[in-house]
C-alpha cells in the first residue's frame, strides 16, 4: 500500500511543475502586487470613533451587517476595538442595523 | 464623583415638537432635582431606524450631555424607562475617553512643536553652511 501511494504524490508534482513552472508571484501563485493596507484612522488622524457617526461607520460594517475583520479593512487593532465598540452601541440606539437579511 | 454622560434616546415619531420640547423640559427639571447637570440639548431630527423598534419605523432623536454622578445618571435612565413615548434610549460615559483624547492632543501638539524646532534649527544652520562652505557643509548632512 505504501509503495502504491508513495510514487503519486511524486508523478503529480512533476506533472503539475513541469509545464508551469517556477510562480512569479511566490508560494501562494499570487500574480499581481498587493498593496499594504494602511489604517483609516491612524492616517486620517481620528482619535474619536463616536457611534454617532453613522457615516463613517457604515464603511466598516458588510452589507450584511456584521463588523468587517481587520484583515479586510486594514484597521489597527486599537482603532478596531474602538470601531467595533461604537458600532455595537450604533446599533443598540437603532442606527445600525444588527443584521439584514 | 462628577462624570459627563452623553444621554441619547428616541422619541416616538408621531409627537408633535411641542410635545418633545416639553418631555425634555421635565426630564431637565427631574435632573436637576437629583443633582445632575443637563449641559446641552441636541435635537438630531428625524430618523429612519435601522430596525422596527415598537412597531416604530422612524424616530426622533433627542442627545443630552449630562453632568452627574452614577446615581443621578442612573435615575435618569429609570425616568426614561418609564416615560412612554420614549421608545429607545443608550448612555456613553465620555469623560474617560474625553481624557484620553486630551492626552493624545497634547502629545501630538508638543510633537508638532518639536518638529517645528527642529525645522526652525535646520533653517538657522542653512546659512551659516553658505558662508562658512568647507566644514559646516560637512556637518549639515550628518
Amino acid at each position: 500500500m505504501a509503495e502504491e501511494t508513495a510514487p503519486r504524490p511524486a508523478g503529480h508534482g512533476g506533472e503539475g511543475g513541469g509545464p508551469r513552472g517556477p510562480r512569479p508571484g511566490g508560494p501562494g501563485g499570487r500574480k499581481f502586487f498587493r498593496r499594504k493596507k494602511v489604517c483609516k484612522f491612524c492616517v486620517e488622524k481620528i482619535d474619536a470613533v463616536s457611534y454617532r457617526d453613522v457615516r463613517l461607520l457604515q464603511g466598516f460594517i458588510a452589507e450584511s451587517g456584521k463588523i468587517m475583520p481587520r484583515r479586510l479593512s486594514g484597521v489597527c487593532t486599537p482603532h478596531q476595538r474602538r470601531l467595533s465598540r461604537a458600532i455595537k452601541q450604533a446599533r443598540n440606539i437603532a442606527l445600525l442595523s444588527f443584521s439584514s437579511r | 464623583m462628577q462624570r459627563t454622560y452623553e444621554v441619547m434616546f428616541i422619541v416616538r415619531p408621531d409627537l408633535s415638537d411641542e410635545d418633545v420640547d416639553k418631555l425634555i423640559s421635565t426630564l431637565e427639571s427631574q435632573a436637576t432635582g437629583v443633582g445632575a447637570v443637563i449641559k446641552s440639548v441636541e435635537r438630531m431630527g428625524k430618523r429612519r431606524l435601522a430596525y422596527t423598534v415598537r412597531k416604530f419605523k422612524d424616530g426622533n432623536y433627542v442627545l443630552l450631555l449630562v453632568e452627574g454622578s452614577g446615581d443621578a445618571v442612573h435615575e435618569i435612565e429609570r425616568r426614561l424607562r418609564v416615560t412612554e413615548p420614549v421608545i429607545k434610549f443608550i448612555t456613553v460615559r465620555t469623560d474617560v475617553e474625553q481624557k484620553r483624547l486630551d492626552k493624545v492632543k497634547k502629545i501630538r501638539d508638543s510633537r508638532r512643536k518639536h518638529s517645528a524646532i527642529a525645522a526652525a534649527a535646520a533653517a538657522a544652520a542653512t546659512p551659516e553652511a553658505g558662508t562658512e562652505p568647507a566644514p559646516a557643509g560637512a556637518i549639515a548632512p550628518a
